[in-house]
């Protein structure tokens, strides 16, 4: 899966699987979604290869939330909607610890979207696995900013009058600069995906389709049922056309201001019409586009594009002031500026 | 006694001098030039801004006036003072709301160009004071200050308006006159400001010096002899309350061997500290202006649970906000301290004007019981050492702690002794040391026999992984529990762990003689004024003895004994009562008397003996 290159310390063994397990009971519902995230993640943190003791997860309230329990790193289970700020918190005052957080729509759409845009903007170093089910599970079965226009639930009885947020949108437009989408029931696209996550530097936004089997089943499953998923799946790959479909021949043209599919060898279509995914591209025109895309719908790494990070300014900004400070000590600021003796 | 020229020689023990004006005339650069050019004069001093809360508030009307006190002394002073021996206006708005601080015969400096009729006219002044008679009993000096600070630049081809500008200078020049304090030092301030306009530092200078000259040919302005200060020798600065919580803050920092993380929202008026701190990267405090005041304590409490000492600071509204996750750092056990620089309320209320406005909110405002540990300052200087404390208690108990200024101390100045960092106290976190797996499992919730303190299990440790969080914790093993008796024994634990602290504390003091008549008592920013009041009561002929707290909770370990060893008790407190309800709570046996004022202003010595008297003399 390529190589992690930063300053978190890296494990001298090769670490498994079994060394992030808990000793926790899981107590997630049978069948969640969660829990094949869950074990996508006890496995690729052994891949990303930092020593154990250097993974922080830090969640705030909801079903996601229990997340860090049931891994054996340090982990941090905050309030509602905080854990963005609690994790900007850890990774500004330490920035050699791998942080994660683990959120769902309610924490990080609607009580801590202040928190979530502006961690996003600031380009802290942390990676966010946002589960969204387009409903509160936890508190039983409320619709949420993610639950589209007319959703029936329980405070919905005859349908919501709300417009849902789009998670890709909003990470877009506050200057996100690594998003990517995911579903729970493809574990190999997953594990890869948390991997780019971790290599990139800056925040990382993961959405993950998550399926909540009591309140909100088959939310997801015009896409992710397994005899349409490929139909209805764009599985982006950085440098790669994009191309889907069973018959692999569908892709995304750009027509204008807008994207459209169209199918090769129809109308004159060839290979040379379909876009070439640029997760890097810096302007996030394209990649705003292809969050919004509601067929097919787009998985994989959308965004990865490089701004220095808040943590990586922070300490270049405290090593610059430094060298240049006459001023060493408590001692030496004490006795700064105007003073005086009395004999 | 008459000097050469004939103006009369009058000595103060000290004196109190307030500058007054339009909040974009300059009333704090005067001020605190005035302040320094005395501070390096060798004299004690307190000062004490008042402004408007508006940035620019309407000019020439009664609520766009800003002023800035000084009180400077021989002896130790002990406050900002309440009535004025001098009282410079600027213009007539700031005359009229300010006559009612000015002591009989004091003088009244006044800039008579701007005793325009309209202006006047505007804010209530029938006839013009400076000529009617109305202050025949106050030593009026009226100069046309502008015009005179117009002249004084003319010949530099200096236009009007840069000219006019520099009107507080004269006046500057006029006191250093009045007081006999060297230009020099002001000279070397005008240096500093104006580093990168250096042709302002010799047009200052210029007006400075011809403002001096004028004085000295006025009759009518004395020339006031203070003598020279009596602190004890040593090495001595002005700090404002706020520079010193942030300074303290950082000194508890490099003692302890961590690293200072402040996350925090900007609020009037305990902004200050985060803009302090903001400077000190050299020293490697990262701070962070979080979008919110939630955001501010949660991103502390992510620094805190990763080793940093962490802080967060705001006031009263801010606070509120705060409350949630103020509880999560008292479940999690984790090291805090949260500053609060309170205000006046309720929601907005008075952002600019103090009052102890707080207490009960710090005691008890939050879900549940979470209880903390609550130091409050006393003085501007006192709130280096009170965040110092706060900090290291916090850090040794593992528990979140509030430190509780206000801001009267925040804005205020005073003189302190520079302390050494060698003869500050120890701090020694409790950070747990690295272990091998063998050596079976961490558990993060068991504790220390006699402080209850856990340990602080920082992430990056080998050996320590572990998950603290907002649902209650088991004993020991710190993992999620609903067991009915483990969240009373927990609950319990957590409240012990704080009221231990009391052992750690120096016993209540206090100043007077045991078989007072009565013990008055006092807590955080109203020290000086109380204090001041107590000493001229007795010197009036009352006996009473002064008791103030700056350990709210825990209490010092003899605070009921103390209590219960006097007549009776008078608890004065700038808010309705809320110190004196804690008292109750915790001593119900005790009667207490209280005297309480929330005006936004702090007490005057002048009020508080007349209560004294009221109570004593009936
Ligand atoms: S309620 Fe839904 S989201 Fe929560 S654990 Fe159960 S299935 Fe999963």
């Amino acid at each position: 899966m390529g190589v992690i290159r930063n300053s978190i310390e890296k494990s001298a063994v090769q670490l498994t699987k079994e060394d992030f397990v808990s000793d926790q009971m899981v107590k997630w519902c049978p069948g969640c979604g969660n829990h094949s995230i869950l074990n996508s993640v006890a496995k690729v943190f052994p891949e990303i290869g930092y020593k154990k003791e250097n993974y922080v997860i830090i969640s705030g309230i909801g079903c996601s939330s229990r997340f860090p329990y049931y891994m054996n790193t340090y982990g941090f289970h905050g309030i509602h909607g905080r854990a963005h700020s609690i994790a900007s918190g850890v990774k500004i005052a330490n920035p050699s610890l791998s942080v994660w957080i683990t959120t769902g729509d309610g924490d990080s759409m609607a009580i801590g979207g202040n928190h979530f845009i502006h961690l996003i903007r600031r380009n802290i170093d942390v990676n966010v696995m946002l589960f969204n089910n387009q409903i509160y599970g936890l508190t039983k079965g409320q619709y949420s900013p993610t639950s589209p226009l007319g959703a029936k639930t329980k405070t919905s009885p005859y349908g919501t009058i709300e417009h849902p947020f789009s998670v890709g949108e909003l990470v877009i437009g506050a200057q996100g600069t690594f998003f990517a989408r995911v579903i729970d029931n493809n574990q190999a696209m997953m594990t890869e995906v948390m991997f780019e996550a971790a290599k990139h530097d800056g925040t990382s936004i993961v959405e993950i389709l998550q399926n909540c089997v009591i309140f909100n089943d088959k939310v997801h499953e015009q896409i992710s049922a397994k005899d349409v998923r490929d139909d209805m799946q764009l599985h982006l790959k950085n440098g790669e056309r994009m191309i889907f479909g069973k018959e692999k021949n569908k892709g995304i043209h750009l027509n204008g201001y807008k994207l459209e599919v169209v199918t090769l060898g129809e109308n004159g279509i060839t290979e040379e019409d379909i876009l070439v995914h640029d997760a890097n591209d810096v302007d996030p025109g394209i990649h705003l586009m292809l969050a919004k895309l509601e067929y097919p719908v787009a998985v994989g790494v959308i965004r990865a594009a490089s701004f220095p990070t808040y943590d990586d300014l922070m300490e270049e900004q405290i090593r610059t002031v430094k060298e240049s400070s006459p001023i060493k000590c408590m001692d030496d600021l004490l006795n700064s500026g105007d003073t005086w003796e009395i004999k | 006694m008459i000097s050469q020229n004939n103006r009369k020689v009058v000595e103060k023990d000290d004196v109190v001098i307030k500058f007054v004006g339009d909040s974009g005339d300059g009333m704090q650069l005067i001020g605190s030039m005035f302040s320094e050019t005395i501070a390096l004069a060798g004299e004690d001093l307190s000062t004490f801004p008042d402004f408007p809360a508006e940035i620019r508030a309407p000019r020439n009307t009664i609520a766009g006036v800003s002023g800035f006190q000084v009180h400077f002394g021989f002896k130790k002073v002990l406050s900002p003072g309440d009535l004025c021996d001098v009282l410079v206006a600027f213009n007539p708005a700031s005359l009229k709301s300010n006559l009612k601080n000015v002591k009989r015969g004091a003088t009244i400096i006044v800039d008579e160009n701007s005793f325009d009729e309209k202006i006047m006219e505007v804010i209530g002044y029938t006839s013009n004071p400076l000529f009617d008679g109305s202050l025949s009993e106050y030593n009026v000096i009226h100069a046309p200050i502008t015009t005179l600070a117009r002249e004084t630049l003319k010949p530099l081809g200096v236009d009007n308006k840069t000219a006019e500008k520099t009107k507080n200078m004269f006046v500057l020049g006029m006191l250093f006159n009045m007081f006999n304090l060297p230009i020099a030092a002001t000279e070397e301030y005008l240096k500093k400001r104006f580093a990168k306009k250096p042709h302002l530092i010799e047009l200052n200078m210029l007006v400075i010096r011809n403002g001096f000259e004028f004085a000295n040919t006025i009759e009518a302005i004395p020339s006031i002899v203070v003598p020279k200060t009596q602190l004890k020798p040593g090495k001595y600065r002005n700090i404002h309350g706020n520079d010193a919580t942030a300074w303290g803050l950082m000194a508890a920092a490099e003692k302890s061997g961590l690293q200072l993380f402040l996350g925090s929202y900007p609020i009037t008026p305990a902004t200050e500290i985060l803009m302090e701190l903001a400077k000190h990267r050299e020293l490697g405090v990262k701070t962070f202006q979080a979008e919110d005041e939630i955001a501010g304590i949660t991103s502390a409490i992510g620094a805190s649970f990763s080793g940093s000492l962490a802080c967060t600071t705001t006031s009263g509204p801010g606070l509120s906000l705060k409350s949630e996750a103020m509880g999560l750092a008292v479940i999690t056990e984790l090291p805090l301290v949260i500053v609060n620089v309170q205000r006046g309320g309720p929601s907005t209320g008075l952002p600019t004007k103090s009052e102890q406005a707080d207490l009960l909110q710090v005691l008890y405002g939050r879900n549940s019981e979470a209880p903390m540990i609550v130091i409050a300052a006393s003085s501007p200087a006192d709130c280096f050492y009170t965040a110092y404390e706060t900090a290291k208690y916090s850090l040794e108990h593992m528990t979140p702690a509030v430190c509780l200024t206000d801001g009267y101390i925040g804005f205020g100045s005073e003189v302190m002794e520079i302390p050494k960092m060698s003869e500050m106290p120890e701090i020694k976190p409790r950070i747990a040391k690295a272990r091998n797996d063998s050596e079976g499992k961490f558990l993060p919730y068991s504790r220390d026999p006699e402080t209850l303190a856990r340990e602080w299990a920082v992430p990056g440790t080998e050996g320590l992984r572990h998950r603290v969080g907002g649902l209650e914790k088991s004993d020991v093993y710190g993992e999620v529990s609903t067991d009915p008796f483990n969240h009373e024994k927990m609950m319990n634990l957590r409240h012990e762990k704080v009221q231990r602290i009391a052992n750690k504390l120096p016993l209540q003091e206090f100043i007077g003689s045991a078989d007072a008549d009565m013990l008055v008592v006092s807590w955080g920013g109203t020290k000086g004024q109380v204090q001041g009041a107590v000493e001229e009561a007795n010197q009036q002929g009352l006996r009473l003895a002064h008791a103030h707290f700056r350990y709210i909770n825990p209490l010092p370990t003899n605070t009921k004994e103390l209590l219960s060893s006097f007549k009776k008790i008078l608890v004065c407190e700038l808010n309705m009562g809320q110190f004196v309800a804690y008292l109750r709570i915790n001593f119900p046996e005790i009667p207490y008397l209280q005297y309480n004022k929330y005006q936004g202003q702090p007490f005057t010595v002048v009020e508080l003996v007349d209560k004294f008297n009221q109570i004593l003399k009936g």
